[in-house]
């Protein structure tokens, strides 16, 4: 039987400033591997197809288990995470990219900050005195409203739905629809909506609501299945309902 | 808050900054060295660090928060089960004293006990607040939390958010710590990598080094007191239930600059993990909590779909050797268990290292509601449906009880720890403190299921409050190090990492990486004998003369991922010298280390009273006498040099073995 290889054509950039090239590899097929298995293995064994050593592809990756977030790139054009993107699934030669939205660092490396300066940005928390124990728990939550909370709440702000998503790119302000999921979140729970006004105010302002172009693509990458599409309908009856109230009642 | 500035002209010196808070550039000015606050450096984002960093900043006092990646992607995140906490709401009386029983016995007593008093007496003021912070955690019908059964108790007292618990509780801290960080209490340093420690001449921690990862940049920051919260180490045996970047490595720095380790030789083996190539990802002990059954067929090599097998021709060996407790014994039980039906019994799934972990007879729609993220992962990375196929799974490295050595105080009118004192979670280099799976406490020589989300939420608080006790005496004195001293030492940090990228030894890091797990896994896994544990030495020698001859591919300095890298498998091979040596020296079993040759076996079908058990249970004791120590790891030039210490009992003496039969 003749030798089965994982064929790999990467786009790789040595630098933010550098210019972008494709690199191929081979390596030797072996069941159940996954796209962060076999970066490992070409780290280890860093030659291209033509029998060059090169440096080692850059890339991010942490829990190889889909729950942390690390390891979002662009696999044969759909952006998705590494770690459970299985070698037997995916047709070959698979085609890797770095996310294009947000700054490049090298490779398959990127700085998605920009979301977590947006999570800042909606107040994404629950307001508490402080963290320690007052002796009572929360306001009651019933196992339907938990359930929708916790949907929402395993957004690991990966970014595939910011990459998807065609009003998002460096030049737009939009805010994107993960940060608007956990406006959602936030604003659904009993001590959370204390903050409801000020998430919506930001979410009324410039790169906030009306930026979505409603291309529906977040929810069909969101690795999580996350309902980021009912967020925005949600989120946008809120400002609509927010706007009349700082119209009329102020 | 902070009560008043600090004014020693010698503190304020030690507190200058330019630029972005914390960092050290050139020689102070004397108009930058007034009114400088006193700060508190913490390394790790996962819970622990994340705990840490929250209880600081609501003081009032700055911190550094120091992580590889944005916190957020910490490992704590891969926790699934749930966190313990009695809140009695599943009408079994359970009591804290319960779980502080439990928790010892868990951990074969090897665990200093006061403390663990104020964990288990504190779990539910934490649980209460993680509920105001917004924790998803899943309810009943009437909306209060729900709770479930874990291994080696017999009460439900596990608080759950599906199976995703740690993702969850480390999203809300997270949040809180954003929080801090919008009103600049917090500043972040995401990818950097703490290199080493800044002692002053009295060996006093007085800040840290760092590397930023996308350029190498080494740099000095400045602070009265560091606290180290980077988590478990089992990334020494390569393939683990852990993150790729759970090396251990921060802690193998600090314990060469003089922090002493504890109890490393007991390193948790899960019993339910998925032997993968790159990882053993984990099937939480939830499943067994759930109703989930562990079994192989009676009859060596019965090759037939697991579905075809009738009830009766199945080996349900933990029930059957543990009918008190059954499937959810304790860890360390179960993963031996195991080893025993394959490895000795040859009952393995086609001879192979794999058992089946079986919850097809539970409905789907409560495995989805009770487990649905982790059925989700099995799914995807085995390619079958647990709730139609027995899922199959085989132990794998999972948790370090042991790490680095922290103190406590004792309160003498409660013989808990003391609330707050600069004692607790002190190491043995003052001025730096340890919380989370990188320190010792708490579990012993094993810890039970959904005590970590618990130990490294409790232990950050306490690190976090007993570090701001810390500099608040500090401040009287003030910090009088010389910049000379954070220069030398960056400079230090600069020449090994030229040493490493100019080395052209032939070494592959990652090869060295895969060769040091394969020979833990071999010599130092869940059975033990000291052969191969002198094995095990031998090759660590070896393989740390050759991690001083490692060649990079990677030769410029930007996004240079192999000089990490390169790093970290030198720290992990000191570690993997230390847990080694401790197991080798320690001849006996006791919770996860296990030695066939000093076992002591328990006379079969013979309980208290019985002249046979209480010929074992004299053995036992006097066994006790012996080895109820802590091993304590002093780093020396020649490797770990080991000694014991007394561990405090003064909770609940043992006085009879640990029995889940």
């Amino acid at each position: 039987m003749a030798e089965k290889f994982i064929h790999f054509k990467i786009k790789r950039q040595d630098g933010p400033n550098a210019y972008a090239y494709w690199e191929e590899f081979k390596m030797p097929y072996s069941p159940a591997h996954n796209v962060v298995s076999c970066l490992m293995y070409l780290r280890e064994h860093p030659v291209n197809i033509n029998g060059d050593r090169v440096e080692p592809v850059v890339w991010d990756s942490n829990c190889m288990e889909e729950v942390c977030g690390a390891c979002s790139m662009i696999i044969n054009g759909t952006p998705r995470q590494a770690c459970s993107a299985l070698i037997d699934e995916l047709e070959q030669p698979i085609t890797l990219e770095p996310m294009t939205k947000f700054p490049l660092i090298r490779d398959l490396m990127v700085d998605r900050s920009r979301m977590f300066e947006a999570l800042m940005k909606i107040k994404a928390w629950i307001p508490v005195d402080g963290s320690w124990d007052i002796h009572r728990h929360a306001p009651l939550i019933s196992p339907n409203e938990q359930s929708v909370r916790y949907i929402f709440s395993r957004c690991m702000t990966c970014g595939c739905c910011m990459e998807a998503c065609p009003q998002f790119h460096p030049d737009s302000k939009f805010i994107g629809p993960a940060p608007i999921g956990q406006a959602k979140l936030h604003n659904s729970h009993p001590t959370g909506k204390f903050f409801k006004e000020d998430r919506l105010h930001v979410l009324m302002d410039e790169g906030g609501i009306t930026d979505c172009g409603n291309a529906q693509n977040c929810i069909k990458v969101c690795p999580k299945d996350i309902p980021l599409t009912d967020a925005i309908g949600e989120i946008g009856r809120q400002t609509t309902m927010q706007w009349l109230r700082d119209m009329f009642v102020k | 808050m902070w009560p008043a500035e600090p004014k020693s002209t010698d503190y304020c010196r030690a507190a200058h900054r330019l630029g972005v808070p914390g960092r050290l550039e050139g020689v102070a000015r004397k108009s930058e060295t007034m009114a400088a606050k006193p700060r508190i450096i913490v390394v790790g984002g996962g819970l622990g660090g994340l705990w840490a960093t929250l209880r600081i900043a609501e003081q009032g006092v700055p911190v550094d928060l120091f992580s590889l990646f944005p916190v957020k992607r910490s490992h704590s995140c891969c926790a699934q089960g749930g966190i313990n906490a009695v809140l009695d709401v599943k009408g079994q009386d359970d009591s804290i004293w319960q779980h502080i029983v439990d928790t010892i016995k868990g951990g074969d007593y090897l665990a200093d006990q006061p403390p663990i008093k104020n964990l288990c007496e504190e779990a539910p003021g934490l649980i209460r607040t993680y509920d105001r912070m917004g924790v998803t955690f899943s309810r009943t019908p009437e909306g209060i939390m729900d709770q479930r059964l874990f291994g080696g108790v017999k009460n439900k007292r596990t608080a759950f958010a599906g199976a995703t618990t740690g993702q969850q509780l480390l999203y809300t801290v997270d949040e809180q710590v954003r929080y801090h960080e919008s009103l600049g209490t917090v500043t972040k340093y995401e990818g950097w990598d703490f290199l080493s420690l800044v002692l002053d001449d009295n060996g006093v921690a007085r800040g840290v080094t760092a590397m930023e990862l996308s350029s190498s940049k080494v740099q000095a920051f400045k602070a009265d007191a560091v606290i180290i919260a980077t988590g478990g180490l089992a990334l020494t045996y390569g393939r683990s239930t852990m993150s790729s970047n759970s090396t251990g490595a921060p802690a193998a720095r600090v314990y060469q600059q003089g922090a002493k380790c504890a109890n490393n030789e007991f390193i948790q083996f899960h019993p339910t993990g998925m032997p993968g190539h790159d990882k053993n990802r984990l099937m939480s002990e939830a499943c067994r909590g759930e109703g989930g059954r562990i079994w192989v067929p009676r009859k060596k090599g019965d090759n037939r779909d697991p579905r075809d097998i009738p009830e009766e021709e199945r080996f349900y060996f933990l029930e059957e050797w543990y009918p008190a407790y059954g499937n959810t014994v304790p860890r360390d039980v179960a993963s031996r268990a195991i080893c025993r039906a394959v490895r000795h019994m040859g009952l393995g799934l086609n001879g192979q290292d794999v058992v089946y972990l079986d919850l097809t007879h539970q409905p789907r729609e409560f495995l989805e509601r009770r487990l649905g993220g982790i059925l989700e992962m099995y799914r995807t990375f085995a390619g079958e449906d647990p709730c139609e196929r027995p899922m199959k799974i085989f132990p794998a490295t999972h948790y370090s009880m042991g790490g680095i050595w922290v103190d406590f105080e004792k309160d003498s009118q409660t013989g808990a720890m003391a609330r707050i004192s600069p004692r607790n979670h002190a190491t043995s280099v003052p001025g730096l403190y340890a919380c989370g799976e990188c320190d010792f406490a708490y579990h012993g020589a094993n810890r039970l299921g959904a005590n970590s989300l618990l130990s490294a939420s409790f232990s950050g608080r306490v690190a976090g409050d007993s570090a701001v006790a810390y500099i608040k005496n500090l401040s009287r004195t003030g910090n009088g190090t010389p910049d000379s001293a954070y220069q030398s030492e960056q400079k230090r940090q600069e020449e090994i990492n030229s040493g490493i990228m100019t080395c052209d030894g032939g070494e592959n890091a990652f090869t060295l990486h895969h060769q040091l797990g394969d020979l833990m896994r071999e010599c130092v896994f869940v059975e033990r004998d000291n052969e191969g544990l002198d094995k095990a030495l031998q090759g660590i020698k070896q393989l740390k003369e050759r991690s001083r001859k490692i060649s990079l591919d990677h030769k410029s300095n930007w996004g240079n991922q192999s000089l990490s890298w390169a790093r970290q498998i030198q720290d992990m091979i000191v570690l993997a010298e230390v847990i080694a040596k401790g197991a080798r020296l320690r001849d006996e079993c006791r919770g996860s280390h296990y030695k066939a040759e000093f076992e002591l076996k328990v006379p079969e079908g013979k309980f208290e009273g019985d002249p046979e058990y209480e010929k074992y249970k004299a053995k036992w004791k006097a066994n006790n006498d012996k080895w109820l120590k802590h091993t304590i790891a002093t780093h020396t030039e020649n490797g770990p040099e080991i000694s014991y210490k007394e561990v405090d009992i003064s909770v609940l003496p043992p006085t009879k073995p640990r029995d889940y039969r």
